[in-house]
């Protein structure tokens, strides 16, 4: 029997920017067991609640994670509108719709070029990267900043969107979906990357339920789990079908999210096709006194924020899941079985984003 | 074939030019709605306060007293909050991001806001208001 030796792997790798730890038991190259462990950039954002304004906190609560900002301000701003009983007028709805597919689709491309650098396809990282520059271009075009927008607010949006800048946006999405597809293209039909990902990483339909994977993760192994299906902010007046996968491979875990690049262009040009006229905001009166738990689906899958108010301007407590914390235990059963040099590859096939984890 | 799919990229790319920007000597991309920094008027502002009690991270402090306003660039995230909140459109916010700084400094401005001289009140106008 070969002696086992134990690697650790991060928090500081050359491969992912976040600092997840994982001491990887070795026989030989090949891991039989990992242990994760994080905890390296706590900041303490919950307790922070209880010391800022209901209203003020929906700017920490965008900045709890520098990809999904928007998601996050749009889930905590759900939370209390629905404590309150403020009921968000359309348009508002429809952009909220709009800025949460822009940020699907840049934290998509950000991870597919991130996947592809992790394979060793440089070009195809700088590829990736480059079509998130355009999004991120509208991003900063639409609301004044490229990752952490600041337009969510309790009671809907700050800014509003022209005809002529969605008029713009709309003409842009053909040859925008056109270079996502020839990026797609290589990313799901070329040999090079079909065999560095099939079969790598399996994780069964029955276990990623078991184990509570989400997003992504549990899509590509079959589970139909999507929050975007139940029909919140303008998902519900769109149509929705989640993109699956079922092989449960890293290979299936991208294609489930090069598919879903598509399907959310096709949500941006159909919200822009349906925009309702009206208001974008309606004002807000009181405090919250109540509790909720607010869910809105994220790149990485479903976030849920527990809100509690007490009827002061202060909540009394906030209690965020993230999706990554979700998927580390899926990542520990996928490990077991691949070559250390798979390891950054498998690692990153969750989309581990872990400021969000830690909060 | 599987192996030439990137080949229709690479070509493309080959004969395209740089997709960057040639930093700084290109000036960064922005928009009209850009956030870049805070800019204010000590000439307008009444002391109200409000700017402060915004902030989500205390990055302005007003001491109405010395007629003194500071922001602390460094724990300024740039949220627009304060330039929302400004009955006196005191704040402004200005597309050109700072450059990065070596030190610690907290701006300091004098607010040199002097409050009008209401109009003495005409001895007729008292009498028929009464």
């Amino acid at each position: 029997m070969p002696e086992r030796i134990i690697v650790p792997f991060g928090p500081q790798h050359p491969v992912l920017p976040e600092p997840i730890h994982v001491d990887l038991v070795l026989e030989d190259e090949k891991v039989v067991e990992a242990i994760p462990s994080i905890g390296y950039i706590h900041r303490g954002l919950e307790q922070l609640v209880q010391k800022r304004e209901y209203t003020e906190y929906v700017y920490v609560a965008e900045r709890i994670c520098g990809i999904c900002s928007f998601i996050h301000a749009l889930c905590y701003s759900q939370g209390i509108e629905h404590i309150m009983g403020v009921e968000v007028p359309d348009r508002a709805r429809y952009l909220r719709t709009i800025w949460s597919e822009c940020s699907r689709l840049h934290s998509h491309l950000l991870w597919l070029g991130l996947f592809a650098d992790s394979m060793g396809f440089e070009n195809l990282f700088m590829r990736s990267w480059q079509l998130r520059e355009s999004v991120l271009d509208v991003l900063e075009d639409t609301t004044g900043g490229r990752v952490i927008q600041g337009t969510c607010k309790v009671g809907g949006v700050r800014r509003d969107i022209g005809q002529e800048k969605l008029d713009e946006m709309h003409r842009a999405l053909d040859p925008f979906e056109q270079n996502c597809r020839d990026l797609g293209d290589v990313f799901l039909n070329d040999d090079t990357v079909k065999y560095r990902l099939q079969g790598l990483g399996v994780i069964t339909k029955d276990e990623a339920y078991d184990l509570g994977a989400a997003g992504p993760t549990a899509r590509g192994s079959g589970v139909a789990m999507d929050h975007r299906e139940t029909g919140y902010a303008a998902y519900g007046d769109l149509g929705f079908k989640p993109v699956v996968e079922t092989a449960g491979d890293c290979y299936a875990r991208c294609a489930v999210r090069v598919k879903e690049v598509y399907a959310s262009i096709d949500l941006i040009r159909r919200a822009i096709e349906e925009m309702p006229g009206g208001p974008i905001d309606v004002k807000v009166k009181g405090t919250p006194d109540g509790e909720y738990f607010s869910r809105a689906e994220q790149p990485r899958g479903e976030v849920v924020h527990y809100l509690k108010g007490d009827g002061s301007k202060h909540l009394a407590r906030a209690r965020i899941r993230t999706p990554t914390l979700a998927n580390i235990p899926p990542l520990v059963k996928m490990l077991p079985g691949a070559q250390l040099a798979d390891v950054p590859v498998v690692v990153l096939s969750i989309d581990p984003c872990i400021s969000c984890t830690e909060r | 074939m599987g192996i030439f799919q990137m080949t229709k990229t690479v070509i493309r790319n080959l004969l395209g030019g740089p997709a960057t920007r040639q930093y700084p000597a290109v000036p960064a991309r922005t928009s009209p709605l850009t956030r870049g920094h805070v800019a204010f008027d000590p000439s307008t502002c009444r002391s109200c306060s409000l700017c402060s009690k915004r902030c989500p991270c205390e990055a302005i402090r007003l001491d109405k007293e010395a007629k003194v306003w500071e922001i602390d660039r460094m724990r300024c995230i740039a949220c627009g909050d304060c330039v929302e909140g400004c009955p006196f459109g005191s704040l402004t916010m200005e597309q050109a991001y700072l450059p990065p700084v070596v030190e610690h400094v907290v701006e300091r401005y004098t607010i040199t806001y002097v409050k009008p001289e209401k109009p003495a009140k005409k001895p007729a106008e008292e009498s028929a208001g009464a």
